[in-house]
């Protein structure tokens, strides 16, 4: 009796839902034009004059809410997608690439030795506080930041100066010996040590100029919820967990944006809901959809999809020091025998690249002249055959057990991959334990075969290149323990050459080494996607996973 | 005066109950597997950021020690800091807590009122036409994958019917100035009746999702109590002094059967205030089930610690309080 009646209510259930579904074919072509927002403006108003429907809004969807709103306190993409809007930095990069470009630095100059960096600085420029914007606010930024004693540097520290300019003043590592502010709108930093990335870390999001006014009144901890800076839309209102609203900057330096009046971020966690509310108009746009949802987006008239480029690699790594790895043509059989374009259409379902370097095409000095090697059993048969292995060999292969954008499922991933090794005799074992502990035991070196992935912090080559693969970092970063004399000497030469055309070369070499020695297979590079209303126009995602949005309109 | 000492005796008797939950709670982070500083920190963690955390999180003193000072912590009300967002957990759980008990009294309203008529109209007309359909759909309901609900409510009344909006608590494009943080309040003081309206066409798809697994099981129990006890002498009683049999139902079967529905009411409550990670996240609701849900996705120890015991606490509250209604619903019940 009881199994008749759960029957009977899956039965009525599926009814229920069929009848639901038939309903909705129905309703959607119906329905959808009756979502066009109305305009009140009468027909007579002329075509040139701006409708009057109101206030511009954008509300955007987003999976996560931000951390915190004072941007070199951060590390996060959700926080950085707010505070580009509401800041601005010394330099900026282009808009779909990470090729530096001005921003609030008109222009510079670099000195030869590479050890000094002179800035001239737009004039005219006020905080939203009404404050001037001049060179004491720059120095006065560096020594927040860089100043462990500075009254408003956070106990906690501040990871990414940290990290990008080799520690804090008075460490034996530190990058800048000092800035000075030649005139209000001259400043001049002098160097240690050359660093060729510093331009390029100058642009990430996290070096914003804040108001030091407003700093300073509010305190680390109230200023990370209340912003001030520079940028074209100004903090209004944060409800946590829930939405952020900036409004429209009318006195923002470049003239005629922003475009939109007011700015909305607003957390739905759930990706299917998140697409329901775009779609039923609640939203403007939204980030991240899922990849299997890209064709519904692209079927709907009122929707547009926008994709990110990409600024992440994921890949699978060889431990050099293990045998049969410590051989490049068993190494380079590997390669030849995993299926890329496969397991981009598998599991990336179709958003994103096959990776043929260890960085994004996005970067420059990325080394287009590679041509990756092609999918072939064969050659990777011969190959095997060539190094002493022609029935193949056992191996364990790492599998990450987190999801990752860059490796969206590293288990069933590796499962593809076991399986094209099993056709050139390779049989491998996969392995998978918890990610913290991961980490640590590749760190040290315990894997064999493993997989992993970088995002890309400041868009330089050296950021995934010598991180990922420079001997000094074996330990750290360098998980393949790849200890390449000829690399290591090109990537050192790269981090100590100041023009760019100079270190484009140095890391085109590099590439071609890598490459040849294949101490990874670099598998693809993911790229994000995002879905619209059909009347936004001029959205220019940024590899970086964040964009400052006022040149955004509302067609 | 019995009630009194048994209120205070049943409320002494608290102590211990709160202070196994914070031992529980404070023993279940510290078993999770790997470094806790290297799990949070991720895979681009230096080995110096690693050792600062550790500091941070108290992690390098013995655990009773870090015991300790978590309790001393509590007892003066400092429920932490977020290792997230570096902001006070006491500041910060407020306004989710409001969104989320505004959420919970809508569901609950909607699953007593609608549970308990049900149970009595089944009871009432047993074995009829009515009773199979209520009791069929109660059971779907207590069966019904929270999930997919919501999913279904949204697609349908929010994006084919485009009747009701699928999520959030207020229309982002109309944003509400929250003064108390329970929106509904909020919009009455501010006097803005289409903002309350918004409010409450955003409380419909959520509240619904959210009360239907209890409105099953309150309609289920109600059905059963029911039948108990207008099996009973009295009520046959009543019947033969010719009362009418709307009468009987409500008025005097009802009083008896209601306390096993009052228990039942009393732990879906204390179940919704702290479980409805599900319907928050689907429906972006700002409430404290993702609160936590969040920092157990960031490793956020102190939040998780600290929000699992602030609900724990209100659930023993709320089963305090049903205990004391008891009193009311019947007298027959004598504290001892």
């Amino acid at each position: 009796m009881k199994k008749r009646v759960l029957s009977g209510a899956m039965t009525s259930l599926l009814a229920l839902s069929m009848l639901l579904a038939g309903c909705g074919g129905a309703q959607t072509t119906t329905q959808a034009p009756a979502e066009q927002p109305k305009t009140e403006a009468p027909a007579t108003t002329p075509a040139a004059e701006p409708a009057k429907a109101g206030p511009k809004q954008l509300i955007i969807g987003r999976g996560g809410d931000t951390v915190g709103l004072d941007p070199i306190a951060q590390t996060d993409g959700e926080s950085f997608k707010v505070t580009e809007n509401v800041f601005d930095t010394l330099v900026g990069y282009a808009e779909e690439t990470t090729e530096v470009v001005p921003s609030l630095a008109e222009k510079w100059e670099i000195a030869p030795d590479g050890l000094t960096y002179t800035f001239h600085l737009r004039s005219g420029v006020k905080f939203h506080d009404g404050t001037d914007f001049n060179a004491e606010a720059v120095k006065w930024n560096f020594e927040r930041w860089s100043d462990k004693s500075h009254p408003q540097h956070n106990k906690e520290g501040f990871e990414y100066y940290n990290d990008m300019f080799g520690g804090y003043k008075g460490d034996e590592t530190h990058v800048i010996k000092s800035v000075e502010a030649v005139d209000a709108q001259t400043v001049k930093f002098t160097l240690n040590r050359p660093l060729a990335p510093f331009i390029q870390n100058l642009g990430m999001s996290c070096f914003a100029i804040a108001s030091p006014k407003a700093v300073q009144e509010a305190g680390p901890e109230k200023f990370n919820e209340k912003p001030v800076g520079t940028g074209p839309f100004k903090f209004v209102e944060w409800k946590r967990n829930d939405t952020i609203t900036l409004e429209k900057n009318p006195d923002y330096w470049n003239a005629g944006f922003p475009k939109l009046d007011k700015l909305v971020f607003k957390v739905i966690p759930e990706n299917t809901a998140r697409l329901t509310a775009l779609t039923s108009g609640e939203i403007d746009m939204m980030d991240g959809l899922n990849p299997d949802d890209a064709q519904t987006v692209k079927d709907n008239g009122d929707l547009q999809l926008i994709l990110r480029p990409s600024m992440n690699l994921g890949f699978v790594g060889f431990n050099i020091e293990k045998k049969p790895l410590d051989n490049p043509k068993v190494r380079e059989a590997l390669a030849y025998a995993i299926n890329k374009p496969a397991i981009i259409e598998a599991f990336f379902a179709g958003l994103g690249q096959p990776a043929v370097n260890p960085m994004p095409p996005s970067i420059w000095g990325h080394n287009n002249e590679i041509k990756d090697r092609e999918f072939s059993i064969d050659k990777a048969k011969q190959l095997l055959s060539d190094a002493g292995f022609p029935n193949g060999f056992k191996i364990k292969f790492w599998a990450m057990p987190v999801a990752r954008p860059y490796m969206p499922d590293g288990v069933k991933i590796a499962e593809a991959i076991q399986q094209d090794l099993k056709k050139i005799g390779v049989e491998a074992e996969i392995v998978t334990m918890e990610w913290a502990t991961y980490l640590e035991k590749t760190k040290k070196g315990e894997q064999e075969m493993f997989m992993l992935g970088w995002t890309g912090d400041n868009g330089d080559p050296d950021n995934f290149l010598a991180t990922l693969l420079d001997k000094n970092n074996i330990g750290g970063n360098n998980r393949t323990r790849w200890a390449n004399e000829d690399a290591h000497k090109l990537l050192m030469s790269a981090q100590s050459a100041t023009t760019k055309e100079e270190r484009e070369k140095l890391y085109y070499q590099v590439q071609e080494i890598i490459f040849k020695d294949v101490p990874m297979v670099p598998l693809a590079h993911s790229t994000p996607a995002l879905a619209a209303r059909a009347n936004i126009i001029d959205y220019k995602p940024h590899p970086k996973g964040s964009e400052s949005l006022e040149k955004v309109d509302l067609k | 005066m019995a009630l009194l000492s048994y209120s205070i005796r049943r409320v002494l008797m608290l102590i211990p109950v709160l202070l196994g939950m914070s031992i529980v709670v404070f023993s279940i982070i510290r078993a999770i597997p790997g470094d806790p500083a290297l799990t949070i920190l991720g895979e681009k963690a230096s080995p110096k950021a690693i050792e600062d955390l550790r500091e941070v999180l108290g992690l390098n003193n013995p655990w009773y020690i870090q015991y300790f000072d978590y309790l001393k912590q509590i007892i003066t009300g400092d429920l932490g800091v977020s290792l997230h967002s570096g902001a006070s957990i006491t500041q910060e759980i407020g306004p989710y807590l409001a969104a989320t008990t505004e959420l919970t009294i809508v569901s609950m309203l909607f699953a007593v009122i609608i549970g308990v008529n049900a149970g009595i109209l089944s009871a009432w007309k047993q074995n009829s036409w009515f009773d199979y359909c209520a009791m069929l759909i109660a059971l779907i309901g207590v069966s019904m994958p929270i999930f997919w609900l919501g999913l279904m409510e949204q697609w349908f009344f929010a994006q084919e019917l485009k009747w009701l909006p699928s999520v959030g608590r207020d229309n982002s494009r109309n944003p509400i100035e929250a003064i108390t943080q329970f929106y509904i309040l909020d919009t009455i003081i501010a006097g803005q009746w289409d903002q309350l309206w918004e409010v409450i066409k955003h409380l419909i798809l959520p509240g619904i999702a959210l009360g239907t697994i209890p409105m099953a099981i309150i309609a289920r129990i109600t059905r059963s109590s029911m039948l108990e006890v207008m099996r009973a002498d009295y009520v046959r009683t009543a019947r033969a002094k010719g009362l009418a049999q709307f009468w009987v139902v409500y008025k005097h079967a009802l009083k008896n059967a209601m306390i096993p529905v009052l228990t039942v009411i009393g732990l879906q409550t204390g179940l919704l205030l702290g479980g409805a990670v599900l319907t928050e996240t689907i429906f972006g609701w700002p409430g404290v089930g993702r609160y936590i849900f969040t920092a157990i996705g960031n490793r956020d120890y102190p939040v998780i610690q600290s929000g699992i015991l602030v609900i724990a606490t209100i659930f023993v509250l709320i089963n305090l309080l049903v205990d004391l209604l008891y009193a009311y619903v019947d007298p027959r019940i004598k504290y001892r």
